[in-house]
């Protein structure tokens, strides 16, 4: 077993920046477009290295974001469970997909992932507008490439890796 | 490598299954538990205080931001801003003198009708942090809280009239929600003739509407708002917003009536903090920075019974 701690760091670095995507203020029109930034980030963690990454940190991710949305305490922990649990059953498949079969399955733990949270809305009675929840699906799907990209050059950058024959 | 410790990650023994009912379980417990209301809120505070030097450093650019444009603007400009500054408080003075005396007269008024004099309201200036919430709902955070003395349900209003309440705070912060959100609903009165409605939001920040006015209601375009202070969450008397359309639907028992608020819903970013007279009578004690509040000593000795109206 080699060391992970800097990978490990490279993450967390990435889960914080994801975070702050998640806030960072956009024009009113734009907003309704932003990707789901934290969600895409940890699904890449969770699809590369299923050791370290998987349902707590979704649980506390999701929290964080309940507290920074001003949401259910607990909305945006259980959708992101769902989406982690089926991320980690499906990882092995999903890795050597080509890029566009990959995007598909985003695309679909999107629509879980948005699902979840219009449901919980629905049934706490919150009033959705749910024209504008479509919006995020398609622009986080296509905004997981650049994810990929820059996510794949910054964990091989985080220094010499095991070869993993998983 | 066997499969098993590989898909269950940092192998704790337990299945993947078994993790995922455990933590949704806890999260589903936590969101009955916050439906409830109010039996969560030490995690959600200790959870905003650890994040705020999150919230703090995406805010940071915009401050500066902010902070270099007021600091670096040209002479010119900064002259022409105090030329304004300087006329607009100018004729705010005159209104003012009639309103000392106005509001003497009313107090007095009032004591004869036997009803309790209006409280005049103490105000704190608070800043918008620049971060964005859930945008399907028109939330906002500011950056003051349980230490200032910020209460849930307190008015928040910009300077052109009423912006929103507070919903939930926090040491350090306070998170708000705007007049024009669609679960938002506030009760105001027409200035022109008293009568008296609810403007709901619409989840448009241009837009609020006023659902429950009868088609024979004396309502026209142009009639300014102002809030009724019935339900004791607002303080009576500050304009809301402008009738912007009336449409009487003879077919329908109630007109469609839209209102245009006055605040600047989605451009402000400083806002008022005001703690008003409470339903029971007491003025909730605003933290020691509350000090902007101009020649308008609250009023001596109110007759302590009869109802606002």
């Amino acid at each position: 077993m080699s060391d992970e701690r800097p990978l490990v760091g490279v993450a967390a670095v990435s889960l914080l920046f994801g975070v702050m995507l998640q806030i960072v203020p956009l024009p009113a029109m734009l907003a309704d477009l932003r990707p789901d930034w934290l969600l895409l980030i940890l699904v890449y963690w969770c699809l590369t290295t299923p050791s370290r990454f998987g349902l707590s940190l979704a649980f506390v991710l999701g929290l964080v974001l309940d507290t920074l949305t001003g949401a259910l305490l607990g909305q945006h922990a259980l959708a992101m469970l769902l989406v982690v649990l089926v991320a980690l059953k499906f990882r092995l498949r999903v890795r050597v997909f080509p890029m566009a079969q990959m995007m598909i399955a985003i695309l679909v733990l999107l629509t879980i992932y948005q699902f979840t949270l219009f449901w919980i809305d629905g049934v706490t009675g919150r009033t959705v507008d749910p024209a504008a929840r479509w919006q995020p699906l398609v622009t986080g799907t296509a905004a997981w490439p650049l994810v990929f990209w820059l996510l794949n050059r910054a964990r091989r950058d985080a220094g010499p890796q095991p070869i993993r024959l998983d | 490598m066997n499969r098993r410790t590989e898909s269950v990650g940092p192998s704790r023994g337990l299945p993947l299954g078994v993790r995922f009912f455990l933590l949704a379980g806890l999260a589903a417990g936590l969101m009955v538990a916050d439906q409830r209301q109010q039996h969560l809120d030490t995690v959600r505070n200790t959870l905003a205080v650890a994040l705020y030097p999150v919230q703090a450093a995406v805010d940071l650019p915009f401050a500066a931001w902010h902070w270099s444009t007021t600091t670096l603007s040209s002479r010119r400009a900064l002259l022409e801003e105090i030329d304004t500054l300087r006329r607009r408080n100018l004729d705010s003075h005159v209104r003012l003198q009639r309103l000392d005396a106005l509001e003497a007269e009313n107090a007095r008024l009032r004591a004869m009708m036997e009803s309790s004099a209006r409280v005049a309201d103490r105000v704190l200036v608070a800043e918008i942090l620049a971060v964005d919430m859930d945008p399907y709902r028109h939330r906002f955070t500011i950056n003051k809280g349980e230490r200032h003395r910020v209460y849930v349900g307190q008015a928040l209003l910009d300077a052109d009239g009423i912006m929103g309440q507070i919903v939930r705070v926090q040491p350090f912060t306070a998170e708000a929600i705007l007049i024009s959100d669609a679960d938002h609903a506030l009760p105001v009165t027409v200035n022109r003739n008293g009568l008296r409605t609810i403007a709901t939001g619409t989840g448009d920040t241009d837009r609020l509407s006023l659902p429950f006015l009868p088609n024979s209601a004396d309502i026209r375009e142009g009639d300014l708002l102002v809030s009724s202070g019935l339900g004791g969450a607002f303080p009576s008397g500050y304009p809301v917003g402008r009738i912007s359309r009336v449409e009487r639907r003879p077919g329908d028992g109630f007109a469609s009536v839209d209102m245009e608020p006055l605040a600047a819903l989605n451009r402000a970013r400083e806002v008022l903090l005001v703690w008003s007279q409470t339903a029971n009578g007491e003025l909730p004690e605003p933290s020691p920075e509350a000090d902007l509040q101009p020649q308008t000593d609250p009023l001596p000795d109110a007759p302590p019974n009869g109802d606002a109206q």
